[in-house]
């Protein structure tokens, strides 16, 4: 690693102009050489990566292909990002998250893992939405499905936002249900999270527009109201085949579980939609008569701030300053110049830790702390961290992590100088903090840098990585260079002679391994994070994320000890 | 004649105005030494608040009187006082002659100006009036009756000398002996009341065998309508112009002629548009008219205004005589602007015992003037008269030679109890083509959505060729049936109107996203302003949405084509809009809202301005547009909670109501006067069922099929509302067969 930080340190053909011009108030600087090379070859590389995003993209947008989406169709159903576009006020904005979730994941297609995620307006309440794929194995729950509808549910608990559940769904897909049913944050996991964000006061509204078969039935029937479409709609515990099997009963779906049966006899649906289009505008009156107002701890929308000024600079140039080569170093600030509102950042602290920014800035009217990477964590970078996430708690002002991270400074100087302990310090304060903190991997992200930056572990609001992105526990060549010495030592005590050949070709498949790996798509696919975002997005989904987060109430943070 | 552009400008400036009056010495005994200073108004709309504004110049005081159904016109808010004289009903309100002498009488009114129609020319209530202290501004009783009784005048207007149409006047109304008067005078023949006007009972008769219906029918109507039912038979002229010759007496004996108007071209049998003067006429022959006309007042010693109106024979040049109107008429307006004067001033000033303001030789005629009734009423049904809100209502801008004369407001309904006229579009200019460019102009600008109107109709008549000529006759809209209606099953039209309209709906849904995202912006809801911005965010994709437009196809009468337009939200803030025809590519549109419902928009360069009309009514959106010469109006389909949750009966959401085949409904909102048939009858295709009464006119339902009738529960006298099922036809294969066997 230390080889790595020296070559980082030798490549200093950055394109950042180092001028020491002075701007009062905290105006950033513009900061960007547009006719370096490396703004050229990053805007060359990034315009590829968001193309290939791009395809993916609208790849999963065609739900689970052409015959599906058409027999969808013909059953007078809209896919399911169309049913949100309904509910959601006319001409407003949606955040979805996790589109590639599943992305290469299983050997077959599994298109947004089967389930859309994602936040929006209703009435001009903020509310979660998760609506299933009916034409993605038929709305099947597949481990990631699970993974991703829980993660929905866990930042309405967070947000405490009201929950829509368009239910199409075939349940729990069986051949994988060892993976699906029986562990804690599996399928199960989806009641217990509407029974406990129920009994917290936030609202649970379920419309079945098509299937909720067995475990599936326990998402109307857990809802606090729930609408059912005539025809399509069905609930029941077992379909006719196994009521068939079971009981020898020969009945219809409809008959066994349709919405007639549910809103006239069983009691299980309240709302009886005609078609689907009346459920949904019946899933936007309830939404309207939610009375949030009368819940002090859901003052939807606080904070929010119609008056703010735009970043002094092009805020697509981000996609040029975006590093693609993570050996290149480029001024962090740079990045926070085109998110912040007028590009104005107060920092904290500016002259001590420099590898670390930290300052105060607002984002669309909202006050927000920033911690950025300008280089390898050291002593000083960790403390002047950890300090400054204390001033935002103390404050209750949100965090925003832009992480750019190879590590924690290591060698024999750092370690005596107690780095573990300066880590130890950030990554409690990091751990702690409870005010929303959102973090954006706008580069690497290595090692323990990932945890003091608020990597997944240390539960972000809300977590995206740029397609430039990268993440592991260290870098591939690092790494294959420790396993090598390691190999190498094993093979040297059972008497083994490794050819230069054999070492390089080791050497090359770990490389080749973690480089599959920590690709951003790897991590997406797997919901390491909420999202790929293009860098020009950065400033507006932090908007909507910093929304989102202010409709909970401030709460207390209290850290554990700090070793001192 | 920037002298009369001077004086125009000044009357309808509304700025105060003097005659100058010669000193004389009122000596005379109709002279009352008392000036009228409150004026009550027996009568409502656009006609009362038109003498409502004269008399507030002249500094003459108002009262208005109103029914249950005005309440809230605009005619009582225009008043200084308003008296309540009774229900919706005109017979017991606004031809409650008591009522309103009581109105007047609490309020201290000298005077009492009927306007037209109600108790205009009511010869006892001018009689009344003057009896019980009141000056009645108008003619004098026995004028009136001598004028309201069509033989009477006649037989006055022979003695005369003015000419007279050839016909029966007789009182023997024995049906044979009419029939054989009819055989001698030649068909066509005329059928007419002898009292009332405005077309009521008139029937047409081209041969013998119509003759007894249509005799019969014009007797029923003129009895229910004027509860007179002497009917007299007149020369049916084939090619007519109608024009009508303005006079003015006063107290003195003088008659002037303010010159003529032509008001030939009329839907059944009422005007439509008038012009003054009458196009294309030699001087010699307006002279002529002019003094027919004149001596016809003097025969009847006429005071005050009132319309000598003849029918001129296009073919032959001659004129005859038909009838005498003692009052102020709707279209006296355009006679206004060719003159200069205010003619609800002169009725005053004469009412009040002066002299005329004007000697014959000083009355000028400088220019051309057009005026366009606009009136509720459904042109592809046979012009028959609509109800309804007014939802939005924006008549052109007035000027120095643009008037619009309105008794209503946005918002207003205009209702079954009265006549369905909403304004009156009067234009002035140098000269006709001039006048009627102005009046294309201004019917382009006039917006009223909520109920449907003839705009687009006087439209395409003030564009006709014909018309641009000025080769009117009273069968112009016949005669041109095809340029004026377009024929549905004309494919090429059609699809040129298909076309517009998909333009327009384009530009609907792009200014309809503009103006939400506008008035989102004022105020975001829930304080939310970053989840509502412009465009709509979307994670690596564009938000889009679909609009649903119902064609509300006025041009034809037939139903309407839903339109479905997918708009794409750019990132510079435009709308990309496909409508999923091939042949129609998609457009990008800029739109700039320049307030209320007021649009910009740019494709491709070409910048227009554009105005929207929105309401809600029977759970749908209307949208009306208006841009350049195109007007549009369309249905938002918009899904509701439905109230109902019954599952046995779906109930559409459209609020479409599509009856059972053969079904027959009231065209109109009206009162059964008439029940032909009984349930179970055979009937043949185009046979009268029953008889509605609606805006005092009466209209025949007729079988649309042959087959038998039922379902029929309507009876005589029973208010029914536009739509109702009447009855049914039902084709009955066994009747058929059983009548086969039979024979």
């Amino acid at each position: 690693m230390l080889g790595l930080l020296a070559r980082r340190g030798a490549s200093s053909s950055c394109f950042f102009r180092r001028k020491s011009r002075f701007f009062s108030s905290g105006i950033l600087p513009d900061g960007v050489d547009r006719a370096s090379e490396a703004f050229s070859r990053n805007s060359e590389i990034m315009a590829g990566l968001l193309s290939q995003l791009q395809s993916r993209i609208s790849n999963v947008m065609e739900g689970g292909g052409a015959a599906a989406v058409e027999r969808n169709k013909s059953r007078n159903k809209l896919l399911p990002r169309d049913r949100i576009n309904h509910i959601l006020d006319p001409g407003s904005s949606f955040l979805e998250l996790s589109q590639l979730a599943g992305y290469e994941l299983y050997k077959e297609p599994l298109q947004s893992g089967g389930v859309v995620t994602g936040i929006g307006a209703v009435h001009g309440k903020l509310c979660m939405f998760v609506a299933n794929d009916p034409t993605v194995k038929g709305g099947t729950y597949y481990p990631i499905t699970v993974k991703k509808h829980l993660r929905a549910q866990e930042i309405a608990a967070r947000c405490r936002l009201p929950c829509l559940y368009l239910v199409d769904s075939g349940g729990a897909f069986l051949p994988m249900q060892a993976e699906v049913f029986p562990d804690r944050d599996n399928f199960g996991r989806i009641f217990y999270n509407q029974a406990i964000m129920s009994s917290e006061g936030i609202p649970q509204i379920a419309l079945v527009l098509g299937s909720c078969t067995a475990g599936g039935a326990y998402i109307p029937a857990m809802a606090d109201e729930s609408v059912m479409v005539k025809g399509n709609g069905t609930i029941f515990l077992a379909g006719p085949p196994l009521v068939k099997a079971a009981t020898g009963e020969e009945i219809s779906a409809e008959d066994l579980g349709g919405a007639v049966v549910h809103c006239k006899t069983s009691g299980v649906a309240d709302y009886f939609a005609q078609d689907e289009l009346h459920a949904l505008s019946i899933g936007r009156n309830i939404i309207k008569n939610l009375h949030m107002a009368a819940n002090h701890r859901m003052e939807n929308g606080r904070h929010n701030a119609s008056d703010y000024k735009e970043p002094l600079y092009d805020i697509e140039e981000l996609r040029s300053i975006a590093p693609t080569d993570l050996k290149q170093s480029f001024d962090i600030r740079s990045i926070i110049a085109r998110t912040v509102d007028g590009s104005e950042f107060d920092e904290f602290k500016k002259l001590y830790g420099t590898t670390l920014v930290t300052g105060f800035a607002k984002i669309h009217g909202t006050p927000v702390g920033i911690i950025g990477n300008n280089g390898v964590l050291f002593n000083e970078s960790a403390l002047k961290g950890a300090h400054f996430i204390e001033l935002c708690t103390q404050r209750n002002i949100p965090l925003v992590f832009l992480q750019n991270i190879t590590g924690f400074m290591v060698g024999s100087k750092s370690e005596a100088g107690g780095i573990a302990k300066a880590g130890a310090k950030m990554v409690m304060a990091v751990s702690c903090a409870k005010v929303p903190k959102i973090t954006i991997i706008v580069g690497g992200s290595f090692g323990a840098g990932n945890y003091a930056m608020c990597g997944r572990a240390y539960s972000p609001d809300f977590m995206f990585f740029w397609p430039n992105a990268r993440i592991s526990v260290m870098g591939g060549v690092q790494a294959a260079g420790v396993l090598t010495q390691v190999e190498r030592s094993n093979k040297k005590k059972r008497g083994i002679q490794w050819t230069n050949e054999e070492e390089e070709n080791f050497k090359a498949k770990v490389v080749e391994a973690y480089e599959k790996e920590g690709n951003a798509y790897y991590s997406t696919a797997r919901l390491w994070d909420d999202g790929i975002i293009d860098p020009a997005d950065t400033r507006r989904i932090l908007g909507l994320c910093l929304s989102a987060c202010n409709n909970r109430a401030p709460e207390c943070t209290k850290f554990g000890v700090f070793r001192m | 004649m920037s002298l009369l552009a001077a004086i125009i400008r000044r009357k309808f400036n509304r700025s105060s105005n003097h005659f100058v009056i010669p000193a004389r010495l009122y000596s005379t005994r109709s002279v009352k030494n008392v000036k009228i200073e409150k004026i009550l108004i027996a009568n409502r709309g656009e006609i009362a608040c038109r003498i409502m504004r004269t008399a507030k110049r002249l500094g003459i005081r108002t009262v208005a009187v109103y029914s249950d159904a005005d309440k809230h016109s605009l005619h009582v808010k225009s008043a200084d006082e308003a008296i309540h004289i009774g229900p919706a009903a005109a017979r017991l309100s606004y031809l409650k002659a008591d009522s309103i002498i009581d109105a007047a009488r609490r309020t201290g009114a000298q005077a009492i100006h009927p306007g037209y129609g109600f108790l205009s020319e009511s010869s006892a209530f001018a009689q009344l009036c003057e009896d019980e202290g009141f000056t009645f501004i108008g003619p004098p009783a026995s004028a009136i009756r001598d004028m309201g009784d069509k033989s009477a005048s006649k037989r006055i207007m022979g003695a005369a000398g003015v000419p007279l149409v050839p016909g029966y006047h007789g009182e023997q109304q024995d049906i044979e002996l009419m029939k054989s008067e009819a055989e001698k005078i030649g068909y066509p023949i005329l059928i007419k009341p002898t009292h009332g006007g405005g077309g009521k009972g008139m029937r047409i008769v081209t041969n013998p065998t119509e003759f007894v219906d249509s005799f019969l029918g014009a007797q029923r109507e003129a009895a229910a309508s004027f509860g007179v039912n002497t009917i007299l038979l007149e020369k049916y002229i084939t090619k007519p112009r109608h024009i009508e010759v303005q006079v003015f007496g006063d107290k003195h004996g003088n008659v002037v002629h303010l010159n003529e108007r032509d008001c030939s071209v009329q839907r059944r049998h009422q005007k439509i548009i008038e012009e003054a003067p009458a196009p294309n006429i030699m001087r010699d022959f307006r002279s002529e008219l002019g003094e027919a006309a004149v001596s016809a007042a003097k025969a009847v010693g006429y005071f005050n205004a009132g319309t000598v109106e003849f029918i001129v024979d296009t073919i032959t040049g001659k004129f005859y005589f038909m009838e005498m109107n003692t009052r102020l008429q709707v279209e006296h307006p355009v006679t206004e602007m060719i003159v200069g004067q205010d003619l609800v001033e002169w009725q005053i000033r004469i009412a009040n015992g002066e002299h005329l303001p004007m000697s014959q030789s000083e009355v000028p005629l400088l220019g051309h003037a057009f005026e366009a009734r606009i009136y509720a009423e459904n042109v592809p049904k046979g012009f028959l008269p609509a109800t309804g809100v007014l939802h939005h209502y924006r008549p052109v801008t007035e000027s120095s030679t643009v008037r619009v004369e309105t008794g209503v407001k946005e918002g207003d309904d205009v209702s079954m109890h009265y006549d369905p006229m909403i304004a009156k579009l009067v234009v002035w200019a140098e000269n006709r083509a001039a006048a009627l460019v102005k009046l294309r102009d201004c019917l382009f600008k006039f917006q009223v959505a909520g109920l449907p109107t003839n705009i687009d109709f006087i439209l395409k008549l003030a564009n006709h060729e014909a018309f641009k000529n000025g080769d009117v006759e009273t069968h112009f809209i016949e005669n041109f049936r095809d340029d004026l209606f377009v024929d549905p099953n004309h494919m090429k039209l059609a699809k040129e109107a298909y076309d517009a309209a998909k333009t327009s709906a384009i530009l609907v849904a792009a200014c309809f996203c503009e103006k939400e995202h506008v008035s989102i912006r004022k105020s975001p809801p829930g304080g939310l302003s970053i989840w509502y911005s412009n465009p709509p965010f979307r994670v690596h994709h564009r938000a889009t949405r679909t609009f649903e437009l119902e064609w509300e196809n006025d041009i034809f009468d037939k139903d309407s084509e839903i339109l479905t337009l997918s708009i794409i939200y750019q990132h510079n803030g435009k709308y990309l809009i496909k409508t999923g025809d091939s042949s129609c590519p998609a457009q990008e549109i800029r739109v700039e809202h320049l307030g209320n419902d007021d649009f910009r928009t740019e494709v491709d360069g070409a910048c227009i301005n554009i105005s929207l009309g929105a309401y809600f009514k029977d759970q749908n959106e209307h949208i009306h547009i208006w841009h350049g010469s195109h007007h549009h109006h369309f249905r938002r389909k918009i899904h509701r909670v439905l109230l109902d949750d019954d599952t046995t009966q779906w109930k559409p959401i459209s609020g479409l109501v599509s009856h059972e085949r053969g079904a027959v409904v009231a065209p109109m909102a009206g009162l059964v006067v008439k029940v032909l048939v009984e349930n179970g009858m055979r009937v043949e295709e185009g046979q009268p069922i029953l008889v509605l009464e609606a805006m005092k006119m009466e209209h025949i339902v007729k079988s649309q099929t042959a087959g038998l009738v039922s379902g029929l529960q309507v009876n005589v006298g029973q208010q029914v509302s536009d739509g109702f099922v009447l009855f049914s036809v039902k084709f009955s294969i066994l009747y058929d067969l059983m009548s086969a066997v039979s024979r």
